[in-house]
């Protein structure tokens, strides 16, 4: 295997690799037992502590489904609004007219400079402050809320660089055969844009479900790391096995979005329509000022 | 009207955030490199782990990382991180969880840059005859950690904002402060704007700075 770094390999280069290999191993084996044994010590081990994910479904039906069902009515509701939400933003910050550009850029760069857990106790405060919703529903609605100005606008940023990174050609194009800038947008750009940016997109949409968890730890939403909480503490502290059960939930969760965006970025780039381009999550922020960061957020 | 902030000591609380933001900072730009160099190495075994730790530490809530050091590390395992009082065992234990999730996109954004740097630029090398260590000194690494400058710094604005997670588990800084303050002072709007403003001091130049490095470093091709 070759690679910039370093060139395929030798008889020497290969005795060094199992050498290394060795090393490695033999850290890793220490590290492990390391844990089992701590693990052990504290008897977290102990098949009473795990049985009950296995034999009964008890833990599930009472915990682990009410709490994911939150999780994702959470997340489904805030990708629902932030995605018109970010694309509308996104365009008005590419407006001909300042009046619109401008504002719109200072709401923009505002929100993504924030961090969402910060939007999530203003909108628990504003919700039981100046409306009537009830306080079984707060919760939910202040998740919602973070999660939307925050990712809106993170979105809009998404949507703005994938248009702008649209040859120029196309735009030009589209003016010189006499397209008004709304045919422009709508048949020109967007389509081809929406393509570049999936990939990205999906990946924010990872952050937005990985954040409804900022909900239940600060916020008393009952979504899946709350009610896995309150689950350690109902089958005698197992700590350890409850947020096993809980994180594998996520990475699955999560593993099946990003195996999706990686899937769809596969299939854009051999698309015949698309221009080639993809947009990564990091150019979009690469394309803003005030980039909030690699799959970023809280 | 901004009486009440004499009561709370909210310098104090950004503060804790600052020192935070940096201290993960530093271990994650420390742990990530060695991520990175293990995921980029000739060693199937270790670019095996360096991959399955970024896909595995990714793919999990912040949030229940840094719970789960609380909760789990310290009061089920009784790891305290060398402290003995709860407001320093918390604060290293949030630290200890930053630089865990934060490192797996150090390794990332140190990874895409390498990613970055054409092989040609390598082959050339070699085939002029410089050594390994001159093949990465001289030309693949400079080249790659001018492409890092702008996705590190990405990864360091959102870990500033990510450092209001340790609130989770009661260390007192800025959002925890802010929490404080609206549940016993009736000036939200107020106070969501002061610690609105303290992050966007505090992300907004750290985003123009780097960014404008980033594009002043960056390698034009």
């Amino acid at each position: 295997m070759s690679s910039v770094l370093y060139d395929a390999q030798g008889p020497r280069a290969k005795r060094r690799n199992v050498l290394f290999t060795a090393v490695f191993l033999v850290a890793l084996a220490a590290v492990l037992w390391w844990v089992f044994s701590t693990l052990d010590e504290k008897g977290q081990l102990e098949w009473a502590k795990w049985e009950m994910f296995f034999t009964s479904s008890e833990p599930w039906s009472t915990y682990i489904w009410p709490g994911l069902e939150n999780t994702l009515k959470a997340a489904a509701l805030a990708m629902i609004i932030a995605l018109p939400l970010g694309a509308v933003l996104g365009i008005a910050r590419l407006s001909d007219h300042a009046w619109v550009r401008v504002p719109v850029g200072i709401v923009v760069e505002f929100f993504r400079a924030i961090p969402v857990l910060v939007l999530m106790i203003f909108g628990l405060a504003l919700f039981s402050e100046y409306t009537n919703v009830s306080s079984d529903d707060r919760p939910l609605y202040a998740v919602v809320t973070g999660l939307v100005l925050y990712n809106a606008s993170v979105l809009a940023e998404i949507v703005r660089a994938g248009i702008l990174a649209l040859p120029k050609g196309q735009s030009e194009a589209a003016m010189a055969i006499g397209l008004r800038k709304g045919q422009l947008m709508r048949s020109i750009l967007l389509p081809q844009a929406v393509t570049t940016m999936l990939p990205a997109i999906v990946s924010q949409l990872v952050v937005i479900l990985k954040d409804t968890a900022l909900g239940g730890a600060v916020l008393t939403f009952p979504e899946l790391l709350a009610s896995a909480n309150t689950m350690s503490g109902y089958y005698g502290a197992n700590t350890i096995a409850s947020f096993t059960v809980v994180a594998v939930i996520y990475i699955a969760l999560n593993f099946a979005l990003t195996t999706f965006a990686s899937w769809l970025e596969r299939r854009l780039r051999r698309g015949k329509k698309s221009t080639g381009a993809v947009l990564k999550a990091d150019d979009a922020q690469v394309a803003g000022t005030a980039g909030t960061g690699a799959g970023g957020a809280t | 009207m901004f009486d009440f902030l004499e009561d709370y000591d909210l310098l104090g609380a950004f503060w804790t955030t600052v020192q935070l933001a940096v201290l993960s900072a530093v271990g994650s730009l420390i742990w990530g490199t060695l991520l990175a160099a293990m995921r980029v190495g000739p060693v199937p075994l270790m670019r095996g782990f360096g991959t399955a730790y970024v896909n595995i530490v990714r793919n999990i809530p912040l949030t229940v990382i840094i719970l789960f050091t609380s909760l789990g590390l310290s009061q089920t395992l009784g790891i305290n991180l060398g402290a003995d009082d709860f407001e320093t065992i918390n604060f290293r234990l949030a630290v200890l969880g930053l630089i865990l999730y934060t490192s797996a996109f150090v390794c990332e954004a140190l990874r895409s840059g390498i990613n970055t740097v054409p092989v040609g630029q390598a082959e050339a090398a070699r085939a002029i005859g410089l050594s390994f260590g001159q093949v990465l000194s001289l030309v693949v690494l400079p080249q790659a950690f001018r492409s890092s400058v702008v996705p590190l710094a990405n990864v360091l604005i959102a870990l500033i904002k990510n450092t209001t997670v340790a609130a989770a588990i009661g260390v007192a800084e800025a959002a925890l402060l802010m929490k404080e303050m609206i549940e016993n002072e009736a000036q939200l709007l107020l106070i969501s704007a002061i610690i609105a403003f303290g992050f966007v001091v505090l992300t907004l130049p750290t985003g123009l700075i780097l960014g404008w490095v980033g594009k002043k470093v960056a390698v034009k091709r």
